[in-house]
């Protein structure tokens, strides 16, 4: 499960689409990272206080505590940051998805699309059950199942069986 | 040999494998540069030094515990409990329903604000109110343990008649919110006493009331504040120092505006169950209007909704167009209109009212430093759609309140024009763009917190229930109280003192002169008439 079937590696096509999709991500969650770091304004509490469904709850109470929400806007801003540095540089990448997968299952749950639920912020296009934030999670999912930095990568140092 | 080279081959190749990320993160950090460069650039170019002057000039500190304050209320409705509650007393009523919101509701922060509020030190002496119920609201908030500072000292004494309250030596000061049609001469009698005076908005029901007591104010010396909490908004000092700087460009025409569509915010408040012949002194209370009534049902109507008939205010004028008024003269400095006119009607609520529920009033300053200005007020109590406040300048125009949505609350947002001469170049070059604003400003946007009714919403669109001092929700009417204190241990002007307050009244009579006559109302500075 920790590498790569062997017939992925040697199909180069199929090989050079999983790691591009891993620069992808790893760029997107770098950016989402370091924008959330650069803007002193920026906090987790106007997507927080928007939350519907299950976790609408957790969300008030991350909100109404200033401790919590400091913890949950360290958390957001170098979370997407370190899963970034992670997935671009493939160092412990496999971890990274993982930590990557987490985060934006958060966020999907937090507010996900389901009928009869309405948001305050407009989307920036049509979703019903499923949006981007769902399809990135289950993309680094793949990345995850599908490991490509013992390869292309930081980790292809630190495992010597992979060389080749 | 070949061997060697092989292995040499393998060795670049994993290196090159291993740091395939390289190049990715070094094309990422050049446009990570390249944008941020832009957005300094952008900044810079235009609000970098409001943007890096996040804190608002705070008010006088340190000085409220220099000496003890006695205070007295006259006027324990509403509003006089809010102000009180500003000095530091709440009813045990309030207090218990505050904290019980407050563990229902997390983001219901209004008991936490209230008791980390300041103690201004002082005491709450005496309590005057002509409904019984009040006067004893007003006796229980000033022996309420639960208040910031601790057990109170004293428990105030009841007063059925202010002038025996002003009679009392040992009151320094006084907070008058009784109806308007009593400020003036209860302002009167309490600055001929001596006692510095806080009073509720309007200033006065009648163009000569406010002139009797600017003159009194100014021959006794007192320390006097109106109550237009606004002026210690932290957004309205921004805005003034963004039409300051000049970065609105000439502007001729400022637009202000209520949008209310609720009963309470048409002034339909509930008759108390215990307000009745015995329990409210009646006669006293329409002593000074024009038009008197026996008691009864009508009466009670009158009393409990005195907003709704000019015998007692002026309606949307002094109640509300008053304070939107303030705010424009606090950012602005506009003063005293040459001329107003206004007209309006009662279109939805026929209940038995004879003042406005929509309402136009226009002022005209032709002679303003930006060539002139019209000021355009336009009030409904049959529709919420929130219009905000704008103030139109020829380089850009800045929205204030009205804005609904997560961020925007009591902040502005000034859009650059297109056709802006100051902004031309950049609006040329796509440094700026017409339809994004080029400043928005939200206080408190790291601790933001539930507003629930529309109400409540709208004057926090307003900005008069909370503003903030580094990042920390303050009352504004705390605020206002406190700079009216500090003021009167200092010997200086509080922010709303009799000059601007001056202005206010007299712009507010004029626009109910002109609905009340029909015609135009122009005002005499030099011999302090209306024409």
């Amino acid at each position: 499960m920790n590498t790569l079937n062997p017939s992925i590696k040697s199909n180069q096509y199929q090989f050079y689409g999983l790691v591009t999709l891993r620069f992808l991500i790893g760029w997107h969650f770098l950016y989402e990272g370091i924008a959330k770091l650069l803007n002193p304004y920026w906090s987790s509490a106007a997507y927080l206080l928007d939350s519907k469904w299950i976790f609408s709850g957790i969300a008030k109470s991350i909100v109404s505590n200033p401790t919590l929400l400091t913890i949950s806007d360290y958390l957001n801003m170098w979370g997407l940051t370190l899963v970034g540095i992670s997935l671009v540089f493939g160092l412990f990448s496999r971890y990274g998805a993982l930590v990557g997968m987490g985060l934006i299952m958060m966020y999907y749950l937090f507010a996900p699309p389901l009928v009869g639920l309405e948001y305050g912020k407009p989307n920036e296009g049509s979703y019903i059950v499923v949006n981007k934030n769902l399809i990135e999670a289950c993309a680094l999912w793949v990345l995850y199942v599908f490991p490509t930095s013992q390869y292309i990568g930081i980790d292809r140092f630190m495992n010597n069986e992979t060389k080749n | 040999m070949a061997n060697k080279k092989n292995k040499t081959n393998l060795e670049r190749r994993d290196l090159l494998k291993g740091l395939a990320g390289v190049p990715v993160a070094g094309f990422f950090l050049l446009n990570l540069w390249q944008k941020i460069r832009r957005d300094k650039i952008k900044k810079s170019n235009l609000l970098s030094d409001l943007v890096q002057e996040k804190k608002a000039p705070s008010v006088v500190k340190s000085v409220s515990n220099s000496r003890q304050l006695n205070i007295g209320i006259i006027g324990y409705g509403g509003r006089g409990g809010h102000l009180v509650r500003g000095a530091g007393f709440a009813t045990t009523a309030w207090t218990d329903k505050a904290s019980e919101n407050a563990r229902k509701n997390k983001l219901d922060k209004q008991f936490e604000t209230f008791m980390t509020q300041e103690d201004l030190n002082c005491s709450l002496v005496g309590v005057s109110d002509l409904f019984d119920v009040r006067a004893d609201q007003g006796i229980d908030a000033s022996k309420n343990e639960t208040r910031p500072g601790g057990k109170p000292a004293v428990t105030a004494k009841k007063y059925p008649r202010y002038q025996d309250m002003l009679a009392n030596d040992e009151i320094d000061a006084v907070i008058i919110a009784t109806p308007d049609h009593w400020h003036a001469k209860i302002v009167i009698d309490a600055a001929k006493a001596g006692k510095h005076v806080y009073v509720e908005k309007g200033l006065t029901r009648t163009f000569d009331e406010a002139v009797d007591i600017y003159d009194v104010v100014k021959e006794t010396g007192i320390t006097f504040q109106l109550g237009h909490q606004n002026r210690q908004v932290e957004a309205n000092e921004k805005a003034k120092q963004i039409y300051r700087q000049g970065l609105l460009g000439p502007v001729n025409l400022v637009e202000i505006a209520t949008n209310r569509n609720s009963p309470w915010g048409a002034w339909v408040w509930n008759i108390h169950p215990k307000g009745n012949a015995k329990t409210i002194d009646w006669e006293t209370f329409q002593e000074p209007s024009p038009n008197k009534i026996p008691f009864g049902e009508e009466a009670l109507k009158r009393f409990f909704r005195w907003r709704c008939w000019f015998d007692y205010g002026t309606g949307l004028s002094g109640d509300l167009l008053s304070h939107d008024f303030d705010a424009i003269n606090q950012i602005m400095d506009i003063g005293i209109p040459k001329y107003a006119s206004s007209t309006g009607g009662v279109y939805f609520y026929k209940d038995g009212r004879d003042v406005p529920d929509t309402w136009n009033a226009t002022f005209e300053y032709p002679d303003h430093k930006d060539g002139g200005l019209t000021l355009l007020y336009s009030a409904t109590l049959s529709s919420a759609n929130p219009r905000g406040n704008r103030i139109m300048g020829h380089d850009a125009t800045m929205q204030m309140g009205g804005q609904s949505g997560g961020g925007s609350i009591h902040g502005f947002a000034v859009t650059a024009d297109e056709y802006s001469t100051q902004y031309k170049e950049r609006l040329n070059n796509g440094m700026i763009n017409p339809s994004y604003p080029i400043m928005t400003y939200s206080p408190g946007s790291k601790d933001i917190d539930g507003v629930t009714s529309a109400t409540s919403k709208y004057f926090a669109n307003k900005g008069l229930l909370y503003t903030y001092r580094d990042g920390k929700r303050v009352d504004p009417t705390h605020l206002h109280v406190k700079d009216w204190l500090d003021s009167i241990r200092n010997g200086t002007q509080p922010r709303c003192n009799v000059d601007v307050a001056y202005h206010e009244a007299v712009a507010c009579a004029m626009a109910t002169e002109s609905y009340l006559t029909g015609r135009r109302v122009e005002y005499d500075a030099k011999n302090r008439k209306l024409i």
